[in-house]
C-alpha cells in the first residue's frame, strides 16, 4: 500500500524529534530511512505505525488518513530492533498471534491458521524449530521470527527497525540478502531503519537520508551516493573530502593557486569543496592541481588509500588509487585533480547559497 | 524443550562461579539448624504416639474442622491476594499519581505492624458495630467472628507477598512486546490476557505460595477476628495452643504434623509449577 506522510511534526516535551517531515513511500517498494543516531528515524517509523501520534501534519494509507486508525487498526508489521518476542510462547504460537488474536468474523480456522505460520517459518527458514522458546534461539534466528510474525497479518505496510542491529557482521550479510529475497517474493511495501549506509545502499529501492529531525535528502542509491545534495549528506555516505576555497571570478583556487577546476557561474567568496577519495586522477606536472606530500598508505581491500598532506592547516585529504599506479607515488609528492566534485557556500560565504555541480566532460577543457 | 531431554540430568551444573561445595555445605547445614531439626523433633514426638492414635487424634472432627478452616481460608486470602496483589502492583508500575510513594510504602505495612494489632484493628471495623461492620449489618453480611472474618485478617497479612514479588518482574516488562502485540491487531484486553499476564505466571505463583503459607501459619491478627468458634471459625494454629493448656502434647503435635505436611506438599506443588513455567521461557528475548 502507499503511505504518504505530509508535513509531519513531532516534538517530545519541546524538543522536535521530527520538524516538517514529508515523504511518498511508494506500494511495493523497499524504502530505507538512513541517518545518524538521533536523527527521527525510529521517530518516523513508530508514527507511521501509529505506536505515536504526530505534533502536526497527516499520514496517509492509500486514500485514507490514518490519524483516525488506531495501531491495531493500520495493519502494519512491525519489526522491533530488539525482536520483541512472546517468550511464553513457542516459535509457532509467536508466528500465529496475529491471526489468532482477530475476531472471529475475520479469523482464519485453526488449521489454517496453522498452515500458513508453518509456510511462513518456512520462507524465513525456521522449519523444524516451531516448538522452540524464544530463549532457545540464535540472534539471527529470533529476527526471523520477528519477521515471520510480522508478515502473517499480511501487513499493508512492513517497517523495521534497524532488523539487523544486534547481529554480527556475517549474519547481517546474510540476512540482508535474504530480506531482498523474501521482499521481492513477497512484494510487501517496506520501510527499514538502518544507521549502516552499506547495509541501505545495497538494499534499498530507494534512500532517505535524515538528519537532525528533517530529511536531507530522498532518491535511489546512485543518486544519493553519486548526486549528494548537502554537505550532510556528501559527508555521510561514503568517503568524502572536503577543503575550503575561495572563487575568483569563475575559478576556483585553493590557497594561493588556481586547481584547475571551473565553476563559471558563480559569485566570487569563499567556498567548500567537497570530492570523493576515488573520483580524482593524478597529473604529472602541476599546471592546476592539488598537491601535497603522502604521509600515510594503506592497503584496503583492492585499492590502495593514500593520506595527503596538503599544508599545515587544513587536515590531510584521503585519495584513492589502484594499487600499481600507487607504487609509484609512494612516499612522494603527489599532484591531483578532482574529476567528480561539488561546491556548497554557506550563508556567510556569499548571497547565493545554491550549491553547483560541474560535469566530468567540463572540466577536461579546465585542465592542465 | 529440545535441549532439555538431550541433556541427562546431573547432580552439578557446570558453572562458572566456583564454590559450589562450600555454598552447598553451609545451605545444608543452617537448613538443617533452624528448619530441620525443630521438624523433625516435632515429627519425632508424634511417630512415638503410634499410628492409630495418631489417626484417631487427626480424624477427630474438631481438629479435621480447624484444619479445614486453616488451609480453605488462607486458600481463599491467597487466591484474593493474588488478583488484587496483580492490580495494585500494576497500578504502582504503570501509573503516575499523586501519593504514590505513599501507597507503595504503605504495601510494607501489614509486614512491620504487630498481627495483634491488626487483629484489633480489623475487628474493630469488622465487628457488628465497627465502621464497616455497621453498614454491613443491614445487608445481613457478617464478617467478624466468622470465616469471612478470618479471610479478612489473611488477605491484609498475605497482601505484601504478591505485590512485592510481582512488581519486580512487572517492572522488567518491555513496553515494545505490548507495542508489538498492538501492531499485530490484539486489543488491550487481549494484550493483557495473552501477552502480560503468562508472563507474569512464576512470579504470581510465588507470591501466591508466600501469601497462602503465611495464611496457614497466621494466629495473631485471626484469634481477634475469628470468634473462635469450635468447628465455625477456630484454626489449626489456635486448637494446638488449646490442646497445649490441656497438656494434650499428643494432640497438640499430631494436628502441628498434619500442618507441617500439608503445607509442605502443597508448596511443593506449587514449586514445581512455577519452576516449570520459568524454566519456559526465563532469560529469553
Ligand atoms: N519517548 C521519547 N521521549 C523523549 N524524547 C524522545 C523520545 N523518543 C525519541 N526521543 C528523541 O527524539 C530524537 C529522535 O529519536 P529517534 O529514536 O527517532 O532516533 P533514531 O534516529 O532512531 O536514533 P537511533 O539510530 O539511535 O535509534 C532523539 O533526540 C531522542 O532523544
Ligand atoms: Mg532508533
Amino acid at each position: 500500500m502507499e503511505v504518504r506522510v505530509q508535513n509531519i511534526r513531532k516534538e517530545f516535551g519541546r524538543f522536535p524529534a521530527l520538524d516538517d517531515v514529508s515523504l511518498d513511500i511508494r506500494s511495493g517498494e523497499l524504502i530505507a530511512l538512513l541517518g545518524p543516531s538521533g536523527s527521527g528515524k525510529t521517530t518516523l517509523l513508530r508514527l507511521i505505525a501509529g505506536l505515536e501520534s504526530p505534533t502536526d501534519g497527516t499520514i496517509f494509507f492509500g486514500a485514507d488518513d490514518a490519524s483516525k486508525k488506531s495501531v491495531q487498526q493500520r495493519n502494519i508489521g512491525f519489526v522491533f530492533q530488539h525482536y520483541a518476542l512472546f517468550r511464553h510462547m513457542t516459535v509457532l504460537d509467536n508466528v500465529s498471534f496475529g491471526l489468532k488474536v482477530r475476531p472471529s468474523s475475520r479469523r482464519p480456522p485453526a488449521a489454517e491458521i496453522r498452515r500458513r505460520a508453518t509456510d511462513l517459518l518456512e520462507l524465513v527458514q525456521l522449519s523444524g524449530l516451531e516448538k522452540r522458546y524464544p530463549a532457545q534461539l540464535s540472534g539471527g534466528q529470533r529476527q526471523r521470527v520477528a519477521l515471520a510474525r510480522a508478515m502473517a497479518v499480511e501487513p499493508n505496510v512492513l517497517l523495521l527497525d534497524e532488523p539487523f542491529g544486534a547481529l554480527d557482521a556475517q549474519v547481517r550479510k546474510e540476512l540482508r540478502k535474504w530480506l531482498r529475497e523474501i521482499h521481492d517474493r513477497t512484494g510487501h511495501t517496506t520501510v527499514f531503519v538502518t544507521h549502516d549506509q552499506e547495509e541501505a545502499l545495497e538494499l534499498a529501492d530507494r534512500v532517505v537520508v535524515m538528519s537532525k529531525g528533517a530529511i536531507e535528502q530522498v532518491g535511489t542509491p546512485d543518486d544519493i551516493y553519486d548526486h549528494p545534495v548537502s554537505p550532510f549528506v556528501y559527508g555521510f555516505i561514503g568517503q568524502s573530502n572536503c577543503i575550503n576555497v575561495t572563487l575568483s571570478s569563475g575559478e576556483i583556487w585553493f590557497e594561493d593557486r588556481p586547481i584547475g577546476l571551473r565553476a563559471a557561474n558563480e559569485p566570487d567568496g569563499a567556498a567548500t569543496l567537497y570530492f570523493r577519495p576515488h573520483d580524482i586522477e593524478l597529473i604529472d606536472g602541476c599546471g592546476g592541481c592539488l598537491a601535497g606530500l603522502v604521509t600515510a598508505s594503506r592497503r584496503v581491500a583492492g585499492t590502495r588509500h593514500l593520506e595527503i598532506d596538503l599544508g599545515r592547516a587544513h587536515p590531510p585529504v584521503e585519495i584513492e588509487l589502484p594499487p600499481e599506479r600507487a607504487s609509484s607515488t609512494d612516499h612522494t609528492r603527489v599532484a591531483f585533480r578532482p574529476t567528480k566534485w561539488k561546491l556548497f557556500r554557506k550563508e556567510g560565504d556569499i548571497a547565493a547559497a545554491q550549491p553547483v555541480e560541474e560535469p566530468a566532460s567540463q572540466l577536461a577543457r579546465t585542465g592542465t | 524443550m529440545a535441549f532439555r531431554s538431550s541433556t541427562r540430568w546431573r547432580f552439578r551444573q557446570p558453572s562458572v562461579i566456583p564454590g559450589f561445595g562450600l555454598a552447598l555445605g553451609v545451605t545444608l547445614t543452617w537448613l538443617t539448624l533452624i528448619v530441620l531439626i525443630p521438624l523433625s523433633g516435632l515429627i519425632w514426638r508424634s511417630s512415638g504416639l503410634g499410628w492409630s492414635s495418631f489417626m484417631a487424634l487427626v480424624l477427630d472432627e474438631r481438629t479435621v474442622n480447624a484444619l479445614t478452616i486453616s488451609f480453605g481460608t488462607a486458600f481463599i486470602a491467597a487466591v484474593v491476594n493474588l488478583f488484587f496483589g496483580v492490580i495494585l502492583a500494576w497500578v504502582l508500575v504503570r501509573y503516575r499519581f499523586p501519593g504514590k510513594r505513599v501507597i507503595d510504602a504503605m504495601v510494607d505495612l501489614p509486614f512491620a505492624l504487630p498481627t495483634a494489632v491488626a487483629g484489633i484493628a480489623l475487628t474493630a471495623l469488622y465487628a457488628p458495630n465497627g465502621w464497616i461492620g455497621s453498614f454491613l449489618e443491614p445487608l445481613g453480611i457478617k464478617i467478624a467472628f466468622t470465616p469471612a472474618g478470618i479471610v479478612v485478617a489473611l488477605v491484609f497479612v498475605g497482601l505484601p507477598f504478591v505485590v512485592r514479588t510481582v512488581q519486580p518482574v512487572m517492572e522488567e516488562i518491555d513496553k515494545e512486546v505490548e507495542e508489538a502485540a498492538a501492531t499485530l491487531g490484539a486489543n488491550r484486553y487481549q494484550t493483557i490476557s495473552r501477552v502480560l499476564l503468562p508472563g507474569l505466571l512464576p512470579a504470581g505463583l510465588t507470591g501466591f505460595a508466600l501469601a497462602f503459607a503465611r495464611g496457614v501459619g497466621e494466629y495473631g491478627s485471626v484469634i481477634f477476628i475469628a470468634g473462635n468458634l469450635p468447628y465455625v471459625s477456630e484454626i489449626a494454629p489456635l486448637l494446638i495452643i488449646i490442646r497445649l493448656e490441656e497438656f494434650n502434647y499428643p494432640a497438640a503435635t499430631a494436628i502441628a504434623t498434619v500442618m507441617l505436611f500439608l503445607s509442605f506438599i502443597m508448596l511443593l506443588v506449587i514449586n514445581s509449577i512455577q519452576a516449570w513455567s520459568r524454566r519456559r521461557y526465563s532469560n529469553g528475548a
